[in-house]
């Protein structure tokens, strides 16, 4: 509903962003078409997926796997691709 | 109350950039904008001018560095021609489109190919959309005058973009004119430090140039477009104030013996000087010739062009860029689109001359006006003429 948004004079001059880390607030996770569901028992919690997911969309759990936030994660793929373990696999959304 | 000297016109922007008291200057060399740059170089090496010098490998770079530095909140120029300015291009837009103050002078060339390092305004007309404020010196006096009021206008938190003065390549830039240099202290009293609104700063961390989604585009350039329409009025604020401390007044269309004129001349630069010349000759035959000079081109100043033709017959645009596969001439096409509305309006000639330094002489000018009569005589022919191309 387009008069629910900021008329032109509400927002900052040229969209410049004031508090820092507001990237965290978008939901980037309604983008994918495929989301990443573990396996945990061929998973050795080693770690590669978070360190390339380039959303930075997996979290470590008290246990030591690694979750996916799916509020920003974009379903690239990345992770399961990495995995060594073939731990993860891409599924459908809405499946 | 400042000093008459004679002085290369190059050479009194860089004086007129020191006196801004400009923080960081980035530049990259190219004809005939050099010695601009090469001037200031000095002046920062002498310790005359206390400033960041920063060497850059491209024009390009030139501008980013540019937009870095006003994003921290220092006073910066730059100048440039024609390929360095089209190799400027995109970062252009940024600079406009992140709000920047960034001053450029450019020393209008041609655009290759074939390669010409002499003047024409196709270079500045290739970034009419860049949304700059653009301004045209028509003298020395005035290339110096305009650069210090462009950091003025720039700045000032009511416009906040990047502003852009143009001195003909040649005809203005390599010229020794006699030319007043304000004193230091006048030049500050009216040009105070640049105070930022927002500037990068990691106390204070802030995001310039987000992903612009769709639903926030729009928006933004509204508001971009709506600072470079508001800018006019500053413009003429400054203008007014600096005339109350300097006494030269300028307005955005400069009139010469407009009254009663029946055919007016209606051009940018340095080859208004020739126009004039020409129009003194034409109006001792007893034409009624004159000439409206376009000063400010971005925002274009409609309602001061409209007045300014009131009451004329025919208005002859020249100008020197070809809007390829087009209409002719970028400056006729606006003056035409200004001109639209109004129920009673001139006929509107179009004339493209001084390409890639090519003269305009006091002759061309004589068969433009001319061509104009025969046209007002009898009706219009082809959209634009081509002034002094051999057939
Ligand atoms: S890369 Fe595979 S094995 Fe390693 S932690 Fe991630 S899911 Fe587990
Ligand atoms: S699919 Fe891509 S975005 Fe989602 S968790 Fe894996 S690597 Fe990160």
């Amino acid at each position: 509903m387009a008069e629910d948004k900021p008329s032109w004079k509400e927002y900052p001059m040229a969209a410049t962003i004031h508090s820092p880390g507001s990237a965290t607030d978008q939901n980037t996770g309604d983008w994918k078409s495929m989301r990443p569901v573990r396996d945990s028992s061929k998973c050795d919690k080693c770690g590669i997926c978070w360190i390339f997911c380039p959303d930075a969309a997996l979290y470590m759990t008290e246990e030591g796997f690694y979750e996916v936030d799916l509020y920003h994660c974009k379903g690239c793929g990345i992770c399961a691709h990495e995995c060594r373990k073939e731990a993860i696999t891409m599924v459908e959304e809405g499946e | 109350m400042g000093e008459r000297v004679g002085l290369e016109v190059s050479l009194a922007v860089s004086e007129a950039v020191k006196l801004a008291r400009a923080d960081v200057i980035a530049a990259y060399p190219i004809t005939p904008q050099t010695h601009i740059v090469e001037e200031l170089s000095q002046m920062v090496a002498d310790g005359d001018l206390d400033a960041e010098y920063v060497m850059v490998e491209s024009e390009h770079s030139a501008m980013s560095a540019c937009c870095g530095a006003a994003a921290v909140g220092a006073r910066t120029f730059t100048a440039t021609a024609s390929q360095g300015l089209a190799l400027m291009h995109e970062v252009l837009f940024i600079a406009s489109g992140l709000r920047l103050p960034v001053v450029m002078a450019v020393a209008n060339r041609a655009l290759s190919a074939p390669i010409s390092i002499w003047g024409d305004q196709s270079d500045v007309m290739s970034e009419r959309d860049s949304g700059w404020i653009q301004l045209f010196a028509e003298t020395g006096q005035e290339a110096l005058d305009l650069t210090i009021q462009a950091f003025k206008i720039a700045e000032d938190r009511r416009v906040l973009l990047p502003a852009e003065v143009n001195i003909d390549g040649f005809t203005l830039s390599h010229v020794v004119e006699p030319i007043v240099i304000p004193g230091q202290e006048e030049v500050d009293s009216f040009l105070p430090p640049y105070e930022p609104q927002v500037i990068l700063d990691p106390e204070k961390p802030v995001t310039m140039g987000p992903v612009g989604f769709p639903e926030l585009y729009t928006e933004i350039k509204k508001q971009q477009n709506e600072a470079l329409l508001g800018s006019y009025e500053v413009i003429l604020e400054v203008w007014d104030r600096f005339a109350e401390s300097f006494g030269r007044k300028y307005r955005p269309v400069e009139h010469y013996r407009t009254e009663d004129a029946e055919i007016l001349i209606n051009m940018a630069g340095a080859m208004s000087g020739t126009a004039r010349i020409a129009v003194d000759m034409m109006r001792e035959t007893g034409k009624k010739v004159g000439l409206i000079r376009t000063r400010l081109w971005r925002p274009y100043p409609f309602d001061e062009i409209r007045n300014a033709v009131k009451g004329a017959k025919a208005v002859a645009v020249v100008d020197r860029a070809l809007s390829f596969g087009g209409q002719g001439g970028p400056m006729c096409s606006e003056l035409r689109s200004a001109l639209y509305p109004l129920a009673e309006k001139p006929v509107v000639t179009s004339y493209i001359a001084g390409l890639g330094g090519r003269d305009i002489t006091v002759e061309n000018f004589q068969t433009i006006v001319e061509d104009t009569g025969d046209v007002l005589a009898n009706g219009p022919r082809e959209e634009y003429k081509m002034i002094g191309v051999r057939e």
